[in-house]
């Protein structure tokens, strides 16, 4: 391309105006790198449109001179997706950061690129309404719909697979399609392209506004610790409470290396042993019969006492060490980076996959604490490691393929909610098979004949 | 004997996240006409701290009160939402309610808390749109009350109030009698959200409505907005190569 940006960084100011191109090398080194371990691969030039028009203005421009687009959220993104491999243009959506169009009745609202999840739930502070999908950071919304992000609630709100209605994206050549047509609710009309974009990685096109579901506050939360014998036994009673039917909005599990490193890093003194967050939604009446039924099952499973938490600031204090777990771990080796693993299991497979991949951490001395959302048989491997010491970073490596193995015998996926991103793609086609495979690049050839969505990603 | 009524006085503000709020042309102030509004942060706690005094039965009313245009009536219905009993809608609009300030307020809350006989007022300590932190103080002295400001922890000990303060060199903790003005800091305690069966209970509370006038208040201004600026647009900086370089550029621009 080398000669022609004379031509072409015009082209993107005439469109996004003189502040909004930028060259600058720190700028291009943001724009180049997420939260994940892969090395920082910076555009050749960052751009910021301001509206759907620009972004196909820009994409246009893109399209004629053969330049990779690379869209960019906030940047919270943790398999490296923001990296630009074969250089290009990063497309920075954050000055598009309207909510438009909030449907309270209907419980639907559309939202920008830059408007982040936590933005959200600000601005709908006085409706009643929120939206629950949290994969903890506070990431760009179209951004959790390009990664099909999900989080601590799904196991009761769904994922953004179940949760986006209708997406505006811009394709390779500058087209711009809703998914949906003009629709927001539930219906049978044509292929599913709104669920094709979702977890699409910015590699069929750019998002522009995607139109979510809400739902109604929680009239109050309860939260609860258990601790208990056995990972066994703590998994025994998730699948238990979910099969009594007990609408449980989150259940989070922490082996005993993580437990012990949440004491150390907040100064508690939860018992070290396998855990188990609870957090229950609804109204008082229906609050008391759901923590009656699951104490009885955790309690026949061997569990702990209840730690309770109703107020705000106390169920805060309480889940603070679960939100610290990514801290904590680091805080175990000082100087050290950490890598998390993300299989996902059926439920009734979840013993096993936890008891061997532990057994695995000890043969290979790794320090691989596990923090997990075990309501969806998801958890993490919070792989800490030394990136100076290569026989380590290889271990971890080849743990982590073991890992995504075992979970694939298991009948699971390779990754639940981050992503293939850069590292897993050859996970997804052990995981999908070549005629799958196939299929996905036929539609990626068709959308995106030139390759210039987000190459070298997913596929 | 528990305290009859506690008034939560409540600003309507900007809605702190929202991006960039503009200085408007003329430098008159800055654009409000299509931003949105919502509630001032620090007077949802103090509705939140007024509904959990009420919640531990140290007082039986909570009364929501706002001045401004038909659009304060939306605050106030989300204060009854977080559990209020009933809203006071001082109407004030057009050209007085762009001069209203602290002074024009605090009147209208003190006019209204004597006229109830209200033992508590809270207020948010200052609005995030202007920063004054001045309406709880003024009410507190048009009142002859004494006040409790910067609220971090409230305790009511039959007529008394434990008040612990946030002051620059710490907490401070002070013993006020009722009737008393509090304003509530950030730390007094995380509000809640109005959930949806609350936001529907709270369309059928009452909202009574009045104008400054029904009070015996009278709104003119002594202060006048002479101009309103942004920010100066930071300046790039410029790199040296050595230091001699940058004490010649620092000696240059006569910062030494």
């Amino acid at each position: 391309m080398n000669g022609g940006w004379e031509r072409v960084i015009p082209a993107f100011r005439s469109v996004c105006g003189e502040d909004g191109v930028s060259l600058g090398a720190a700028v291009r080194e943001q724009h180049g790198r997420d939260e994940s371990v892969h090395r920082c691969r910076p555009p050749d030039v960052v751009v910021w449109p301001r509206s759907v028009e620009e972004v196909s203005a820009l994409a246009k421009i893109c399209h004629h001179h053969h330049l990779p687009i690379i869209p960019f959220g906030t940047g919270t993104g943790l398999e490296g997706g923001v990296g630009a491999l074969k250089g290009g243009v990063c497309f920075s959506l954050r000055n598009m950061d309207r909510v438009l169009d909030l449907h309270q009745e209907d419980f639907d609202v559309s939202v920008e690129p830059g408007v982040t999840r936590k933005g959200l739930n600000s601005y709908l502070r006085d409706t009643g309404l929120w939206f629950p999908v949290d994969p903890g950071a506070d990431a760009s919304l179209c951004g959790m719909a390009a990664t099909s992000a999900s989080g601590t609630n799904a196991v009761r709100y769904g994922t953004m697979r179940e949760n986006v209605l209708n997406l505006e994206v811009v394709l390779a050549d500058g087209s711009i399609i809703h998914t949906a047509g003009r629709g927001r609710r539930k219906t049978s009309a044509g292929y599913n392209l709104t669920n094709l974009f979702v977890g699409s990685e910015g590699t069929l096109g750019v998002i522009t506004k995607t139109t979510l579901r809400l739902y109604g506050v929680p009239e109050a939360m309860v939260s609860a610790v258990c601790t208990f014998p056995s990972v066994q036994a703590a998994v025994d009673s998730t699948v238990q409470v979910l099969q009594t039917g007990v609408p449980i909005a989150r259940i989070e599990f922490l082996d005993d290396v993580m437990i012990d490193a949440c004491n150390s890093f907040n100064s508690l003194s939860y018992p070290v042993a396998p855990t188990l967050f609870l957090e229950f939604h609804g109204t008082e009446k229906s609050l008391e019969e759901q923590v009656t039924v699951t104490e009885e099952i955790t309690q026949a499973n061997g569990g702990s006492d209840f730690s309770w938490a109703r107020d705000a600031e106390t169920r805060g204090r309480l889940w603070k060490a679960r939100h610290d777990a990514w801290y904590a771990a680091l805080a175990l080796r000082p100087g050290c980076k950490a890598y998390s693993t993300d299989v996902c299991v059926p439920l009734s497979r979840l013993p096993q996959i936890i008891v061997e991949t532990k057994e695995d951490l000890m043969l290979n001395g790794l320090t691989g604490p596990i923090a997990g959302h075990v309501g969806d048989g998801n958890f993490h491997c919070i792989m800490v490691m030394d990136p100076n010491d290569q026989d380590e970073v290889i271990r971890v490596h080849e743990f982590t393929e073991r890992l995504a193995r075992r979970a694939l015998a298991l009948d699971g996926t390779c990754t639940g909610e981050h992503g293939v991103g850069l590292g897993k793609r050859a996970l997804l086609r052990e995981e999908m098979g070549p005629l799958a495979i196939e299929v996905m690049q036929g539609l990626k050839a068709t959308l995106d004949p030139k390759n210039l969505m987000n190459p070298g990603k997913v596929l | 004997m528990s305290p009859a009524s506690v008034f939560v006085c409540l600003s309507l503000t900007l809605l702190s996240d929202y991006p960039v709020i503009r200085v408007k042309p003329d430098n008159s102030g800055v654009v409000t006409d299509g931003v949105k509004h919502s509630m001032n942060p620090f007077c949802e706690i103090a509705v939140e701290e007024a509904v959990k005094l009420k919640e531990k039965k140290f007082i039986k009313e909570v009364v929501a009160v706002s001045c401004g245009p038909t659009q304060v009536t939306e605050t106030i219905r989300t204060a009854l939402a977080m559990g209020c009993d009933r809203g006071i809608h001082v109407e004030v609009s057009g050209k007085d309610y762009e001069a209203m300030g602290p002074l024009q307020i605090a009147k209208i809350f003190a006019a209204l808390a004597k006229k109830e006989e209200a033992s508590l007022v809270i207020l948010g300590k200052q609005a995030i749109d202007d920063d004054c932190n001045q309406t709880g103080q003024m009410t507190a002295a048009l009142l002859d009350w004494p006040q409790g400001t910067f609220a971090s922890e409230v305790t009511i000990d039959g007529e008394k109030v434990k008040v612990v303060r946030e002051i620059d060199g710490g907490l401070e903790t002070i013993k006020i009698s009722m009737p008393a003005v509090l304003t509530a800091d950030l730390r007094l305690n995380t509000p809640r959200y109005a959930t949806l069966p609350n936001i529907m209970k709270a369309k059928k509370k009452k909202i009574a409505n009045m104008k400054p006038a029904d009070l015996g208040v009278d709104m003119v201004s002594r202060v006048e907005v002479l101009r309103v600026d942004e920010p100066p647009t930071r300046l790039a900086g410029v790199k040296v190569e050595t230091v001699d370089d940058l004490v010649a550029k620092l000696k240059a621009n006569g910062t030494i």
